[in-house]
């Protein structure tokens, strides 16, 4: 599989380079982890709980500071630029956005008003504004039925679709996107990952994606990076992660042989590559 | 009409008007607390330190004058000037904005993320420090608030004889109310308005109710937590400015005043801490029902009965409801 499938061009935006994240100078959860993202392509970050991907996000949109977390080793850059010290409102403007693990609303805004703060950053007119408002209302038209409603009062998959909704009101190139499909019916996750990939593919918005849910991601994915313990475990493009044995038996639970003993899960242990 | 009934409608129109200056106060508390989570206790010490503020730089006060005559061996205590309003204002308003950012950049940028008691206790510590600088920089002796150094032209003299005229000609008794209370429920008016307008209609105000809802979501969208906090600080300093003026000028500007913020706490139990209209008409209902209960009821038990009433209606209402009349149902979904 050549990397044209993975993701259009082959120009890196993001680039992760062997960072460390210590929390509060005392818990080391990222041991070193390193990825790039490809302009317009969907970036898959993999992995169980605690494994290091929501930090990892983090990391990236400076988010962490407010968590006592800090990047103590290696750099991220955006674009060329490092993104050390500056603040989340500022890779904002540089076109970085997250949207956070369980949605996030602002519960007691509207939900027009909650994508309108998306916005905050943005000196547009109110007609630029409007016209990014009927973009997210046709990739979201529930958004629109229920744009009067109290953001805390819609439904888990609504909330979603707002948090989403939200970070593209501000116009961004990349969006971290972390867990959307957390908490979601297996129906809405297919259909929140429909609309990500046609934003994708439409709109040319780039993604890396933080899921818990390897099955999914990794069809809608055109890259995948698997974290253990907050390092890299093993990466490679969707197609081939989806086939590979260790993933299909430990991510997807797919096996040929039947049960295993624990002799074989620690001989995977010892297959995985470590890069760091 | 009998004589007693319209004395209790008079009673109760100048309940009302008391009310307005405790929900002033109490709308200062809302304000913070709504944005920030924290309860600001410093809240009543920042209304008296406007005020003094607002009558220092009217008077041409020299601001620290004891400590500088102490330092330099001079006796020097005014500049010699008398400002007008139209300048001593917003000078005043540039001190509480200044104040503001000197609250949020030396005090709770260091607590972000601590929980609500510290953050309370900060206030308390902010509270005790705010009154001591008052006291350094413009003095201890009480104080006229002449708020427009002619006071004729600016409050509207004659209202209440047009009141006390007109309510002579329908019930055959003349109400008597303050001059200055109807300017403060004019002002308090055209204050609540202002405030619903800038923060249901502005792209700050939006921006500061969500930082209400969710400081980590505020952040992730490029909203910058310390500018919103400043210009939190910054209204609720302007908010406390205008109930520092309504009260100074009621009773003059002494420390007692900085004691208003008690009464703003009953005001909050019956109204909620995080709505606004709960301020008003919670600090409505408190100052009706003290003067009512005063009128009907305090002359049974031997009156004086201001002092406690509020009180024990918010203790009712602790009881009864916690959240207070409007205070928001905590929305919770799994």
């Amino acid at each position: 599989m050549d990397m044209l499938d993975a993701g259009g061009t082959e120009e890196t935006v993001l680039e992760v380079n062997n960072i460390e994240v210590i929390y509060n100078h005392v818990i080391l959860v990222l041991k070193g982890v390193s990825l790039s993202v490809p302009k317009g392509g969907i970036t898959a970050l993999l992995g169980g709980n605690g494994a290091g991907k929501t930090t990892t996000l983090k990391a990236i949109s400076n988010l962490l500071h407010s968590e006592r977390g800090e990047v103590t080793k290696g750099s991220i850059t955006y674009r060329g630029k490092s993104t050390q010290g500056r603040d989340p409102a500022d890779m904002v403007k540089a076109g970085v956005i997250q949207v956070m693990e369980g949605r996030h609303c602002f519960e007691h805004l509207t939900v027009e008003e909650n994508l309108l703060t998306g916005a905050y950053t943005r000196g547009s007119s109110t007609a630029d504004i409007n016209r990014d408002l009927e973009m997210v209302y046709t990739y979201f038209p529930r958004l629109k039925e229920r744009r009067r409603s109290q953001a805390g009062y819609t439904s888990g998959g609504e909330q979603q679709m707002v948090a989403i909704g939200r970070a593209l009101m501000s116009r961004p190139e990349t969006i971290l996107l972390d867990e959307p499909s957390m908490g979601l019916a297996p129906q809405l996750v297919e259909q929140i990952f429909g609309i990500v990939k046609s934003l994708n593919e439409n709109e040319g918005y780039t993604f890396l994606l933080a899921e818990q849910n390897t099955n999914v991601a990794l069809r809608f994915a055109h890259y995948g990076y698997i974290l253990e313990s907050g390092r890299v475990v093993m990466d490679g493009p969707a197609a081939e992660l989806r086939e590979n044995p260790d993933v299909k038996e430990f991510y997807l639970g797919m096996s040929d042989e039947g049960r295993k003993s624990f002799r074989d899960v620690r001989s995977y242990r010892r297959r995985k590559r470590w890069l760091s | 009409m009998p004589e007693q009934l319209v004395f209790a409608m008079e009673v109760f129109l100048n309940g009302l008007m008391a009310g307005v200056l405790y929900a002033l106060v109490a709308l200062g508390f809302v304000l913070i607390y709504k944005a920030s989570g924290i309860f600001n206790f410093a809240q009543g010490v920042m209304a008296l330190f406007a005020a003094m503020t607002l009558v220092g730089i009217q008077n041409g006060q020299i601001p620290f004058a004891p400590l500088i005559n102490a330092t330099l061996g001079t006796n020097a205590h005014f500049f010699g000037w008398n400002l007008p309003s139209a300048i001593s204002l917003p000078l005043t308003v540039g001190v509480m904005i200044l104040l503001a950012w000197a609250v949020q950049r030396f005090v709770f940028r260091h607590l972000v993320g601590q929980e609500p008691i510290i953050l309370f206790m900060a206030t308390i510590g902010l509270a005790y420090f705010l009154e001591g600088v008052a006291d350094l920089m413009w003095g201890s002796e009480i104080k006229k608030l002449d708020f427009c150094l002619t006071a004729e032209t600016c409050l509207p003299q004659g209202i209440n004889l047009a009141i006390d005229e007109a309510t002579y000609n329908w019930f055959g008794y003349g109400f008597f109310i303050d001059n200055l209370d109807i300017t403060a429920a004019i002002v308090a008016v055209l204050l609540v308005g202002a405030l619903v307008a800038f923060s249901q209609y502005t792209k700050h105000g939006r921006a500061m109710r969500a930082v209400a809802d969710d400081h980590q979501a505020a952040l992730s969208v490029g909203i910058s937590l310390d500018f919103i906090w400043v210009l939190v600080w910054s209204v609720a300093g302007f908010v406390a400015l205008v109930a520092g003026i309504m009260w100074g000028a009621k009773s003059g500007v002494q420390f007692s005043l900085s004691l208003i913020a008690l009464k703003a706490l009953p005001v909050l139990m019956l109204g909620g801490f995080t709505s606004i209209p709960g301020a008003i008409v919670g600090g409505l209902i408190i100052g009706v029902g003290e003067k009512l209960f005063e009128f009907a009821i305090g002359p049974m038990v031997g009156g004086a009965t201001e002092n406690w009433f509020a009180y024990v209606l918010a203790l009712l209402f602790l009881v009864f409801r916690p959240q207070g009349l409007f205070g928001e149902k905590i929305i919770e979904r799994v």
